[in-house]
C-alpha cells in the first residue's frame, strides 16, 4: 500500500446559484483543483453525486461530467452513497492511488439541486430513508434526527440552548470563510426563536440546501512535493455502516457506523482522538453534530453539549469544529460536501484558511455520513 | 401510480406482519428473507403485537411532498410489546397530550392518497391507547 | 322473513372518530338560529372524522371489534358486506380492503352495498340468508358512513361519521343474541339521493319526512303483525335517527315508549352517521341488554326502504360487552374542533388536495 497525498484543492463557493448547471459547476472546481496542484496529467475521476437523476433529471454523470470537465477519455465513476457520496468518492479514489492502479487521480463531488422547489428538494433529499418504512410514513430525514434529538434532550437532561449555540459557532467561522453560502453572523437569540421544522428541530438547526462543486487532486505521497511544498497525507480511512432504517438500530443515540470508521481511521493513522487539531464534520442537523463529536471519541456520550457550552470547539478552542462553516453555515451541497470538509482541511493543514485558520493545525479529521449513519466515513490528514 | 409497489407491503401495512429467525429468535419489522443477527434463512412469518410505548417522536411542522395538509402530525418510535421497534405516524392525539413512555396501540388510517383519482393508501398509525368510559350508558 | 335455520350476532363492535363539532358552532358560521337545531332537531354535536378517517378505515375498526366479541377465526368468516353511502371508491368494494385487515381472505365473499342510511341493515339480511342456508359459516355486515352534506344545508347540523359491523352466525352458544325474524319495505320513493359525480345528497325537505314515517310504520307494523307481537313485549326499540324528534315521534305512532328508546338514541351527541345509525344504536343495546331482552329495529334508507328486525339477546351477550371498545368508550371520548379545522378536513376549500 503506497502512501497518498492531496496536492490540489478546488471549490465554488456554495449557495443558490441559478447561472450555474451541474456540469459547469464541477467544470470549475476541477479546473481549480487542476491549478492548484500545477496540471499533472490526471488519470482517473471518481465523482460523487447524490441525486442527479431526481434533482436533474440526468442519470450516467460520470461521463457526463468528465466530458464536459476537459477530461474527456479518462476512467470516470459516480459514486453514490446518499449525503456521503463525496467522502465515498475520496474514499475510492483514495484506494485507487493506495492499490498502485491509479498515480493521479481527481475525486469531486457536485450537487445541483436549487433547479427544483425547496419542497421537492426536501422530498427528494427524504430518498435516502427507508421509502416504504419511513418516507411512506410522512417522515423525512429531518423527523429522524428530531425525535434522536428529544430522546438525547431526555436522556441526557440537555435543552436546546447549546444545539442553537453549536450553529452560532458555525455562523461565526462562516463569516470568515469566501466559499460559504452564508457567510454572516448570527445570534443566539435567532438561532433559539427560529421556526421550528421537526420539533424539537428548528429551523436554524438545519444545514440549508445548496448548489456546489468540490475536487481534489491525490497522488502517491512520493511524487507530491513536485507539485507542492505542503503535501498533506492522508493517514487514515475508515468507512463503517449501520443497520439501514432507523429503528432497527441497537443504539438510537449513537452511531455504529461512525464508532466502525473512526476506529479504523484511527487505528491506522496510529493516533487517538486527543491528537487530532481540528474536525470537518457532518452537521447536517446540531443533534448530528453532537452525535458526531461523541462517536469520533472526543468527548463521552452526552457530553458534547457541554464542550460546545463552553465554547470549546470555536477556531482557538480544544477541539475546533467546522471552521469552514460546517454544513450549517458553509452550506450542503450533498454529493460534494465530503469533499468540502476534506478540501477545508487541507487548506487547514496547509495553512492557507486565513481568518479562519486554525492556529497550528497538523492534523485533521472529517466525518461524512449518509442517511441518519446508514453509512459513514471518516479520513485522518497529516500535513 | 406505483399500485404494485403499495400491494406488496399490504401485509406488513395492514396486519403488522414481520419475520422471526427459527434460529435465534430475532424479529424483524420489516420482514426480512436473511436474519441479520445470525444470518440463518430459516425466517417465519408473525404478527406483531399491536401495543408498544412511545420511545420518542417528533412533530412535522414542514412536510414532504404530499403530506403538507396533515402538518403538523406526529411521528414516533415506537417500541412494541415484544420489543421490536417501529416508525409510524401517532393519530388522535395532539403534540401537548403525549409523552415519552406512553401505551399506544396500532390502528389502520388513511396514510395518503395519489391525488383525487389515485388509490388511496392505508397503513397502521399508533393512537394512545384508548380509554375506557367510566359509567354505563344506561 | 324467517331464516330456515335459527342465526344470530355472534359479535358486534362499533367505532366512532373522536372528532366532534358544536351544532353551535355551525349555526354561527351560516347565521342560523341554534335552537332550530338543538331544541327543533334535539341534536348537540356529531362526530367528525379526522383528516387520516374514512368509511374503509370505520368499518375496519368497527369489524376488528366485532372480531374480538364473535372470538372465532378471521377465516371463517365467509362473507363482508359494508354498506355505506360515502365509499371511498366508486369502484373498489370497503370489503375487501375490512377482509384483508382482518385476515379473513382470500376465500370470502365482498361486496359493497348502497340505499342510503339502509345499506348497513341490508348487509345482515343478505348473511342471515347466506348463513341459515348453509352456504357460509359466518357473515360480516357493517354500516359505516363519513356522511356528506352541502355546506350550509339543514343536514350539515346532523350528516355525522361512524359505523358498526355485526358477525352472524348459526344460532349456537357463542350467540350473543338471536336475529328472529326481518321484514323489509322498499318503493320507488325520491325523498332523499345524490347523483353519482355529485359530492353532496340532495332532498326534499318536509317530503323526506313523509317518507321516512310511511316506511318505519309500515315496516314496523308488518313486522309485528307477522310476529304476532305488541311494541309492550319489546325492552328495546331502535328506528333510524336523521335527528332527535323523528324517531320518537315513530315510536310514539307504533306504540313505543321513550324508556324503550332511549339507550339506543345516538344522534344528540353523535348526529346521524346515516349507514351507521342503526348499527351503533343496535352495538349500544347490545351492551346493555340481558338475556331475554327483545329488540325491536327498524332502519329507513332514503329512495327508500326500512328493514324492520326482531332481535332477542342471549346468556353470551353478558362476557362478550367488554371484550372490545363500547359505544359508551367511543362516545365519551372526544375532542372538539372548530369549522375551519372541519371545512380543511372535509376538503370543502376550493382545489385542496394532495397533489402528484
Amino acid at each position: 500500500m503506497r502512501e497518498v497525498a492531496v496536492i490540489g484543492v478546488g471549490l465554488t463557493k456554495v449557495g443558490h446559484l441559478f447561472s450555474e448547471s451541474l456540469r459547469s459547476l464541477f467544470s470549475r472546481a476541477v479546473r481549480g483543483a487542476l491549478e492548484d496542484a500545477g496540471n499533472p496529467k490526471i488519470e482517473a475521476l471518481y465523482v460523487g453525486n447524490m441525486s442527479a437523476g431526481q434533482f436533474n433529471n440526468q442519470e450516467n454523470i460520470a461521463a457526463l461530467l468528465s466530458d464536459f470537465a476537459g477530461l474527456n477519455g479518462i476512467p470516470a465513476t459516480r459514486i453514490e452513497e446518499g449525503c456521503g457520496s463525496g467522502a465515498a468518492a475520496i474514499y475510492n479514489g483514495y484506494k485507487a492511488v493506495a492499490s498502485g492502479v491509479h498515480d493521479f487521480v481527481i475525486v469531486g463531488g457536485v450537487e445541483k439541486m436549487m433547479d427544483t422547489t425547496a419542497n421537492d428538494a426536501t422530498s427528494i433529499i427524504s430518498t435516502v430513508t427507508d421509502q416504504e418504512y419511513e418516507a411512506f410514513l410522512g417522515l423525512s430525514l429531518v423527523g429522524i434526527n428530531a425525535m434522536v434529538m428529544r430522546l438525547y434532550m431526555n436522556t441526557f437532561g440537555v435543552d436546546r440552548e447549546p444545539f442553537a449555540k453549536f450553529s452560532v459557532q458555525m455562523h461565526d467561522n462562516a463569516s470568515k470563510n469566501p466559499y460559504a453560502q452564508f457567510p454572516f453572523k448570527t445570534s443566539l437569540d435567532k438561532a433559539m426563536n427560529s421556526n421550528p421544522v421537526a420539533d424539537p428541530i428548528h429551523l436554524m438547526d438545519c444545514a440549508p440546501l445548496g448548489d456546489g462543486a468540490a475536487a481534489l487532486v491525490l497522488c502517491p505521497k512520493e511524487y507530491a512535493k513536485n507539485f507542492t511544498s505542503k503535501p498533506v497525507e492522508i493517514i487514515g480511512a475508515g468507512h463503517g455502516m449501520d443497520n439501514f432504517i432507523f429503528h432497527t438500530r441497537e443504539d438510537f443515540l449513537s452511531l455504529k457506523a461512525t464508532r466502525d470508521a473512526a476506529r479504523e481511521a484511527y487505528r491506522m493513522a496510529g493516533i487517538t482522538p486527543d491528537e487530532v487539531d481540528v474536525v470537518e464534520l457532518h452537521d447536517a442537523f446540531s443533534i448530528t453534530a453532537f452525535l458526531s463529536i461523541e462517536d469520533l471519541g472526543f468527548v463521552e456520550k452526552g457530553a458534547a453539549g457541554q464542550i460546545v457550552d463552553e465554547g470549546l470547539i470555536a477556531l482557538d478552542g480544544t477541539l475546533p469544529v467546522n471552521p469552514s462553516g460546517g454544513l450549517k453555515a458553509r452550506g450542503h451541497p450533498i454529493g460534494a460536501t465530503g469533499v468540502y470538509q476534506m478540501a477545508e482541511i487541507v487548506l487547514q493543514l496547509r495553512g492557507e484558511a486565513g481568518a479562519r485558520q486554525v492556529p497550528g493545525a497538523e492534523i485533521g479529521l472529517t466525518n461524512n455520513i449518509s442517511g441518519f449513519g446508514a453509512s459513514s466515513y471518516v479520513h485522518i490528514l497529516r500535513v | 401510480m406505483q399500485v404494485s409497489k403499495f400491494w406488496r407491503e399490504l401485509p406488513q401495512r395492514y396486519r403488522l406482519e414481520g419475520k422471526k429467525c427459527v434460529h435465534c429468535g430475532k424479529v424483524c419489522f420489516p420482514p426480512r428473507d436473511i436474519c441479520p443477527s445470525c444470518g440463518s434463512d430459516d425466517m417465519i412469518k408473525v404478527n406483531l403485537p399491536k401495543r408498544g410505548k412511545i420511545v420518542t417522536y417528533t412533530v412535522m411542522y414542514t412536510a414532504p411532498a404530499n403530506f403538507e395538509i396533515f402538518k403538523p402530525y406526529i411521528i414516533a418510535l415506537v417500541q412494541l410489546e415484544d420489543g421490536t421497534h417501529l416508525t409510524t405516524q401517532l393519530t388522535d392525539c395532539r403534540p401537548d397530550n403525549i409523552d415519552i413512555g406512553m401505551d399506544v396501540e396500532a390502528v389502520i388510517r388513511k396514510i395518503n392518497e395519489d391525488g383525487r383519482d389515485g388509490i388511496i393508501y392505508y397503513a397502521y398509525k399508533f393512537r394512545p391507547v384508548l380509554k375506557r368510559a367510566e359509567k354505563k350508558l344506561n | 322473513m324467517k331464516p330456515s335455520q335459527p342465526v344470530g350476532i355472534i359479535g358486534w363492535g362499533a367505532y366512532i372518530p373522536q372528532y366532534r363539532i358544536k351544532v353551535n358552532t355551525i349555526a354561527q358560521v351560516w347565521g342560523a338560529q341554534t335552537e332550530r337545531y338543538t331544541e327543533g332537531l334535539g341534536i348537540e354535536e356529531k362526530a367528525v372524522a379526522g383528516p387520516d378517517e374514512d368509511t374503509i378505515t370505520i368499518a375496519i375498526e368497527a369489524a376488528q371489534n366485532a372480531l374480538k366479541r364473535a372470538q372465532i377465526e378471521p377465516k371463517e368468516i365467509g362473507a363482508v358486506l359494508s354498506g355505506s353511502e360515502s365509499p371511498p371508491y366508486a369502484v373498489k368494494p370497503t370489503g375487501c380492503t375490512v377482509a384483508e385487515v382482518i385476515g379473513a381472505t382470500p376465500n370470502i365473499l365482498a361486496a359493497d352495498l348502497e340505499f342510503a342510511c339502509k345499506a348497513g341493515t341490508e348487509g345482515i339480511q343478505f348473511c342471515m340468508g347466506l348463513v341459515s342456508s348453509g352456504m357460509i359459516k359466518y357473515g360480516m355486515a357493517i354500516g359505516a358512513d363519513v356522511a356528506q352534506s352541502a355546506p350550509g344545508d339543514d343536514l350539515e347540523y346532523a350528516a355525522a361519521a361512524g359505523g358498526a359491523a355485526f358477525i352472524i352466525g348459526k344460532l349456537d352458544s357463542n350467540a350473543a343474541a338471536a336475529i328472529n325474524a326481518s321484514t323489509s319495505y322498499v318503493t320507488d320513493t325520491p325523498d332523499f339521493w345524490r347523483r353519482s359525480e355529485q359530492p353532496y345528497p340532495k332532498h326534499g325537505g318536509v317530503f323526506t319526512g313523509q317518507s321516512y314515517f310511511h316506511h318505519i310504520i309500515n315496516a314496523g307494523q308488518q313486522l309485528m303483525q307477522e310476529l304476532g307481537m305488541k311494541p309492550k313485549d319489546f325492552q328495546y326499540a331502535i328506528f333510524h335517527q336523521p335527528n332527535g324528534k323523528f324517531p320518537e315521534k315513530a315510536a310514539r305512532e307504533l306504540g313505543f315508549t321513550s324508556e324503550q328508546t332511549r339507550v339506543g338514541m345516538l344522534v344528540g351527541r353523535i348526529g346521524n352517521t346515516y349507514s351507521g345509525c342503526i348499527p351503533l344504536g343496535l352495538s349500544a343495546v347490545l351492551e346493555a341488554a340481558k338475556p331475554g331482552d327483545n329488540i325491536f329495529v327498524v332502519s329507513y334508507g332514503s329512495g327508500a326502504g326500512s328493514d324492520a328486525f326482531h332481535i332477542t339477546a342471549l346468556d353470551a351477550i353478558e362476557n362478550k360487552r367488554e371484550l372490545a371498545p363500547t359505544v359508551q368508550d367511543y362516545i365519551e371520548r372526544k375532542e372538539y374542533v372548530g369549522y375551519a379545522c372541519y371545512a380543511k378536513w372535509r376538503k370543502m376549500i376550493i382545489g385542496l388536495e394532495t397533489k402528484r
